[in-house]
């Protein structure tokens, strides 16, 4: 029997999601343009007024937001209610440059906060459940966001944030947690402690909610295996409002997108031509209920496959796939945004040259990260020690800018693959996407 | 006085030390001695070459990445006690590193010496009365 938060929404007819996505993109488009300065000089330079938009048929008259348009109009530029009206704002993990923050008003919060109730549901979530909530709370979405949904549910939701892993297992074990809220990678190695500590007859668990990050199908395999739970994805960017913009159902063939709330299309990157449905492209987003923090054709830059078929489980919300792959140079690991670009700033300053190379590894389910750069004649030594610190001052200002730990790695000058007279920038080994 | 040292930054990996000899050999350079410090990912070779110039050029063209530093060598009798002399001369200055090696052609052993304060070392050592090696010595070896 399926569970569902909002029964009338999420089986809702296709008409009847059409006619909500219809009047509430008219209203959201009025709302930037009104509120807005940015958004307007932006839809005027761009030839599109609000009367040119009456229906879902005409989203493809609307430019495209990106990442660069956060940045340009950082940090109150894209704020389309008043500051009066705002009352939280949250931001995306650990990268300085590319931080984005987000606003809401208590609306806002409450519709977001409905989306995780339903990703909790889907998964067979009731007021019965204890969640563990094991995402980090504070300006990172992911424990905000189910936090509020498992209150939604009614839940009884512990607040654990991440990290403190002996304290996890104790209350995972002592409260008899049901459902828990984390990342996979940290799904892994919670897995792997409750084995070592021959904990796995003590725990309840039925159900995890992981996002934050790519995972393949393997590693749901392994972490079913070792918690005998199930495992179900969950998707969403702090731009959009964090986690439940699409959630799996027992079905677990791909994410249900809140449709009430966000129009979902996908494009060729090259060309920003929508594509049709079933066609792998970029995934770009409207959100269509936000007040304070609306983006319009958001390019997410993740690569996936959209499908209409219908579910078993009832939900008529179209479902997208794990994503599988991005159409720009970002990197995710340990749950944290990586952009090469903030590594070669980071060893230009220290006067190293811009011939680096970036390599993600996954070793079990743990990310690491090593960047090599070339030694040059400026930074050599005859004594260990001068290099070694050299190689610990990187590290730290890595730390720094990219808020996890890289080892950095001296190599000899010309030793890192160039193909066409370029260096190989990232070479990540994590095989992370089942393509 | 002191001797130059050539030292070449190698990665830790199969085949870097027998590049940098290699190169060496190429180029007509005779090895006096050599020592090599290491850590996990990387090592520094250090030699005493009859030609420390000729064969930085050598390795520079090679990509790489070398530099000449002056250390000082001590002739030490080639008899027991005669490093423990050295060391307890130069006690009271920081010595980065050590290193020894012999010539085929006498009585004497040589201590290689990297310290922080060249003048001061070289003045307790000749005031121990040690006799200190020139590049012009290194050469006719």
């Amino acid at each position: 029997m399926a569970n569902y938060y909002q029964p009338e929404i999420e089986t809702a007819s296709r008409e009847q999601i059409k006619a909500w996505q219809d009047e509430r993109l008219v209203k959201t488009v009025e709302r930037v343009w009104n509120n807005c300065e940015y958004y307007k000089n932006k839809m005027k330079a761009h030839g599109v007024e609000p009367g040119d938009i009456k229906s879902t048929e005409d989203l493809w008259k609307l430019p495209f937001v990106t990442k660069d348009d956060l940045r340009d109009a950082y940090p109150y530029g894209l704020m389309s209610a008043p500051l009066s009206d705002c009352v939280r704002i949250q931001s995306t993990s650990g990268t300085t440059g590319k931080r984005v923050v987000a606003f809401y008003t208590q609306n806002d919060i409450n519709l977001w906060e409905d989306c995780c109730a339903r990703a909790i549901m889907a998964v067979g979530g009731t007021k019965e459940d204890v969640v563990q909530v094991a995402y980090g709370y504070g300006l990172f979405t992911g424990g905000a966001g189910m936090h509020g949904g498992s209150h939604k549910v009614g839940c009884l939701t512990l607040p654990m944030s991440s990290g403190n892993t002996e304290r996890q297992l104790q209350f995972m074990c002592d409260l008899g947690a049901t459902i828990i809220c984390c990342t996979p990678s940290y799904a892994a190695y919670l897995a792997e402690n409750i084995h070592e500590k021959g904990l796995r007859d003590q725990i309840k668990l039925k159900a995890g909610i992981f996002g934050a990050e790519a995972w393949t199908e393997e590693m749901r395999r392994d972490i079913q295996a070792q918690l005998g739970l199930k495992a179900y994805d969950i998707y969403g960017l702090t731009e959009l409002s964090g986690p439940g913009v699409s959630f799996e159902c027992e079905e677990q063939t791909g994410m249900h997108i809140n449709e009430d709330h966000f129009i979902a299309e996908i494009i060729d990157p090259k060309t920003g031509k929508v594509l049709p449905e079933g066609e792998k492209g970029e995934l770009v987003f409207t959100s269509i209920t936000k007040e304070a923090f609306p983006l319009l054709r958001y390019r997410t830059k993740d690569i996936c496959v959209l499908s209409r078929k219908p579910c078993s489980c009832g939900r008529t919300h179209i479902k997208m796939s794990k994503p599988m792959g991005r159409s720009d140079d970002m990197l995710i690991v340990k749950g944290v945004n990586v952009f090469p670009s903030q590594i070669e700033m980071v060893l230009l300053n220290k006067g190293l040259t811009a011939n680096y190379q970036i390599v993600v590894d996954r070793q079990g389910h743990s990310d690491s990260i090593e960047v090599k750069v070339e030694m040059t004649p400026e930074l050599f030594s005859d004594k260990i020690n001068h290099i070694t610190e050299v190689e610990k001052e990187i590290t730290e200002a890595l730390k720094a800018v990219l808020g996890i730990y890289a080892k950095v790695t001296i190599v000899e000058p010309k030793s890192i693959v160039r193909s066409e007279g370029k260096a190989v920038r990232v070479i990540d080994k994590r095989n992370l996407y089942n393509n | 006085m002191t001797i130059s040292q050539l030292s070449v930054f190698a990665e830790n990996k199969a085949g870097a030390i027998c590049e940098v000899t290699n190169t060496l050999a190429e180029a007509g350079i005779d090895i006096r001695a050599f020592n090599v410090a290491e850590t996990k990912d990387f090592g520094i070779l250090r030699l005493i070459v009859n030609d420390a110039e000729k064969a930085k050029k050598a390795l520079a063209e090679k990509e790489c990445v070398v530099s000449i530093t002056d250390v000082i060598g001590v002739v030490v009798p080639d008899a027991p006690g005669g490093l423990a002399k050295v060391l307890s001369a130069v006690n009271g200055i920081n010595v980065e590193y050590i290193y020894a090696f012999v010539s085929v052609s006498g009585s004497h052993a040589y201590v290689v010496l990297r310290v922080d304060d060249n003048d001061a070392a070289i003045k307790v050592l000749k005031d121990a009365g040690f006799n200190l090696l020139s590049d012009d010595i290194v050469k006719k070896m």
